[in-house]
């Protein structure tokens, strides 16, 4: 039995993909048509991801799927399709939402950009491609919407390309999540030629069902590694390098060049959060293994170890940025490995309710701090802003919503209770206790950078001279979205509570229980909030702020270099790269040119050699023969000149001739 | 009179023929030497059955016949064609008339 939300579920990706398709081609000129097309494809999708979610609620977790052939080959064919299930229709319903409130903050923000329609354009491919993602019922089909996202995101990070640092953004980010996109691709290969089939769900013959599963688990391969868990670990390079987790993080930071709505909905609520989406999503396979511990297989121990060292690298480094935007990007990526680390240690209903959460409180900061920009005109840098608490009061009170949020302050804030959920799982995980100090250290690290960042920004007074009065608050079209996104940022911890844990519920359709313990971590984790808080608050207001950090030491030189991974990739992977370049050029300049060169010689002798055969052989014997013919013809036509008496003299002649040969032939 | 006079006649009439029919330059001329020729001929088979082993028979004179009326006809034709090239060729001058040249 299928709902007709399921089996109209395509429709979903289809209208944003349509207004994109159509602003493809309206001229610039028509910026309403644009902002009233995309905003309004936007909303009826997020009506239609709303009866789709209605229609999951209560059916404890139950799955429609709608298979089709795509390509027919012979006798087999390639399958696509979508499935509706709870993990699709949260992920659908967040992507409208929060994007239709980018796409309305969109509009005042981008207001005065030349390029408005190609700027909603882009925005809505983006939306197709993330909904049509996180639908997909087919590795295949989210790998073509997993480059498609890639592609709305390059365009839309280098969306002022006439900066050149926007544009090797552009280019970084797209190069850096190609490299986990080849791992991706590797492994769905992989999985294709093992099972046969890249559907997830197929009444019992998808990739993530029990047979194909066990068949998966049963095969070793190299090292005596299962061939689930290394299926499982190729497509996790494609999370890793989606969702921006170390060694391929590079890319997210540099990324901010984009406007902020596209740093708000792409790199911060919704594109990045796909790697989690789709480790979420394969979470059968990567939970598959031999071992048979639920839970903790080698697949998702590696998950929360590359999950938790990003939590605290990206951490680290976001204590020491000065750039509004930097700082909520390597937030971002910290807060992307807490969602590993969730998937990891506690399943994905773990992960999925921080992937939620953060995706609100996310979007709302980064529209925050796109208030701030837009309000002091273009000013990014937290040591010239201060003291806007008195200019913008509204971005300000939003703004400390989600910094609250994100810092999990205990008891009112969504993030409080997703953070905890995880640092719950990471406590009670089978695997050890690592993952748990290290996300703790984590959660201070947030608490303490979000405090310091509040207070550059909204505390004390304006440090860039004399210009206080130009400083401004945003239009209402651009606070409505922070106002809805702040409420709901508060609103989702009732859902996630683990005294009533509805979401988790609703997601894997076991009843949850409340572990042992569950009051002592959250003690724990109130804790350390607490002295991150408190940490911050005195370090950055004892004194005056200037530009030089109370902080400022070698230890925090290096964070602000960002431990130098772009240095060291530079001298490494880059170098590497421009040194194998150079060879192959060298290779082709002398190598492959030289034989090149040799063959098109000997060509030349052997023509030259056939030239001269031509010229002194063929020719003139051939010349010869005709001049021969040329002759003889000229002597033959002098007798035929066409006047009949000399034909008539021969005639005579041979007449006279025939009559003497008769005569004195005779004789003889 | 002995039959090598009427061959020398015979053989003087196919010479003078002969000479017309390769030197004049007008057709009608060249056929008139043509028909000279012809008239030799006849003469040669006249002479050859008078002076023969049976002239009692009248094989010699029907032949003759037979080539005057041939040569009528001949004649007749001939002239039609010159026509003919005159209507072409607005000439009948034979020199000036080679299109058979190869």
């Amino acid at each position: 039995m299928m709902s007709w939300a399921a089996a109209n579920l395509w429709l979903i990706p289809a209208l944003p993909l349509a207004a994109a398709a159509i602003l493809a081609f309206t001229r610039r000129p028509h910026r309403q048509l644009a902002a009233i097309l995309s905003i309004g494809a936007m909303s009826v999708a997020f009506v239609f991801a709303l009866i789709a979610f209605i229609s999951t609620l209560g059916t404890r977790a139950e799955r429609s799927v709608y298979n089709f052939d795509w390509l027919a080959l012979g006798s087999t064919s390639v399958k696509l399709g979508w499935v509706l299930d709870p993990l699709s229709a949260v992920m659908l319903l967040m992507v409208t939402f929060v994007g239709t409130l980018i796409f309305i903050f969109s509009v005042g923000y981008m207001a005065n950009d030349p390029n408005f329609t190609r700027f909603f354009c882009f925005l809505s491919l983006f939306a197709a491609a993330m909904l049509g993602l996180v639908m997909s019922n087919s590795l295949l089909g989210l790998f073509i919407c997993w480059e498609l996202v890639g592609l709305a995101s390059y365009l839309l990070i280098g969306f002022w390309f006439q900066k050149p640092s926007a544009a090797a953004a552009a280019k970084k980010a797209f190069i850096v999540t190609r490299i986990g996109d080849l791992g991706l691709f590797l492994g769905m290969v992989w999985l294709y030629a093992q099972t046969g089939t890249l559907l997830f769900y197929d009444n019992g013959n998808g990739c993530l069902e029990a047979s194909a599963l066990s068949k998966l688990v049963a095969q070793a391969t190299l090292n005596s590694m299962a061939v689930s868990t290394a299926i499982s670990l190729l497509i996790f390079c494609g999370a890793v390098g989606k969702s921006g987790q170390v060694p391929l993080h590079v890319w997210l930071p540099d990324a901010m060049e984009g406007p902020t709505p596209v740093s708000a909905l792409i790199h911060a609520a919704t594109m990045v959060a796909a790697g989690v989406f789709l480790v979420a999503r394969v979470y059968p396979l990567m939970d598959a293994d031999p071992a048979n511990v639920p839970g903790a297989s080698t697949a998702l121990t590696v998950v929360t170890w590359v999950g938790a060292i990003t939590a605290i690298f990206a951490a680290l480094i976001a204590v020491a940025q000065n750039d509004i935007k930097r700082i909520l990007a390597y937030s971002t990526v910290s807060q992307l490995g807490y969602m590993m680390v969730g998937i990891g240690v506690g399943g994905y209903a773990v992960g999925m309710f921080h992937l939620i959460t953060h995706a609100f409180f996310k979007a709302l900061l980064f529209l925050g701090a796109g208030s701030v920009i837009h309000g002091t005109h273009e000013r990014q840098d937290i040591r010239d802003l201060g003291g806007l608490r008195k200019y913008m009061p509204l971005t300000f009170v939003t703004y400390a919503i989600g910094m609250m949020a994100l810092a999990g302050v205990p008891l009112f804030f969504s993030g409080f209770w997703s953070k905890d959920e995880i640092l719950f799982s990471a406590w009670a995980w089978k695997g050890g206790r690592g993952p748990f100090y290290i996300a703790l250290c984590g959660a201070l690290l947030t608490a303490f950078y979000m405090t310091r960042q509040v207070v550059y920004v909204f505390f004390g007074s304006y440090r860039s001279h004399s210009e206080t009065q130009h400083v401004h608050e945003s239009p209402r079209v651009m606070l409505a979205p922070l106002i809805v996104l702040a409420a709901f940022s508060i609103l989702l911890s009732v859902v996630g509570t683990p005294f009533w844990p509805v979401f988790h519920e609703y997601l894997t359709g076991h009843h949850g229980e409340m572990g042992s313990g569950v009051i002592t971590v959250m003690l724990i984790s109130t804790a350390v909030v607490a002295v991150g808080l408190l940490a911050g608050w005195w370090i950055y207001t004892r004194k005056p702020l200037t530009s030089a950090d109370p902080l400022e030491s070698d230890i925090y030189y290096v964070l602000k270099n960002k431990f130098f991974v772009d240095e060291i990739y530079d001298v490494t992977v880059v170098k590497l790269n421009a040194w194998t370049a150079r060879a192959t050029r060298w290779l082709d300049d002398f190598v492959w040119q030289g034989a090149v060169i040799a063959v098109s010689y000997l060509v030349l002798g052997l023509a030259w050699i056939n030239r001269l055969i031509d010229e002194f052989v063929v020719n003139p014997g051939f010349d010869q023969g005709c001049g021969g013919f040329r002759l003889s013809a000229r002597a033959l036509s002098f007798w035929q000149n066409g006047q009949v008496q000399r034909y008539l003299r021969f005639i005579g002649l041979a007449a006279a001739g025939l009559a003497a040969l008769l005569i004195w032939g005779w004789r003889k | 009179m002995s039959l090598q006079h009427y061959l020398i006649v015979s053989a003087l009439l196919f010479a003078v023929g002969l000479g017309g029919a390769l030197t004049r330059r007008n057709a009608i001329l060249v056929l008139i030497g043509v028909e000279l020729m012809l008239n030799a001929a006849n003469l040669n088979f006249i002479a050859f059955w008078r002076y023969g082993p049976n002239p009692e028979l009248f094989t010699g004179i029907i032949f003759v016949i037979f080539s005057i009326a041939i040569a009528a006809a001949e004649a007749a034709v001939g002239l039609a064609l010159i026509i003919a090239v005159y209507r072409h060729y607005r000439t009948v001058r034979l020199d000036r008339i080679d299109s058979l040249k190869g």
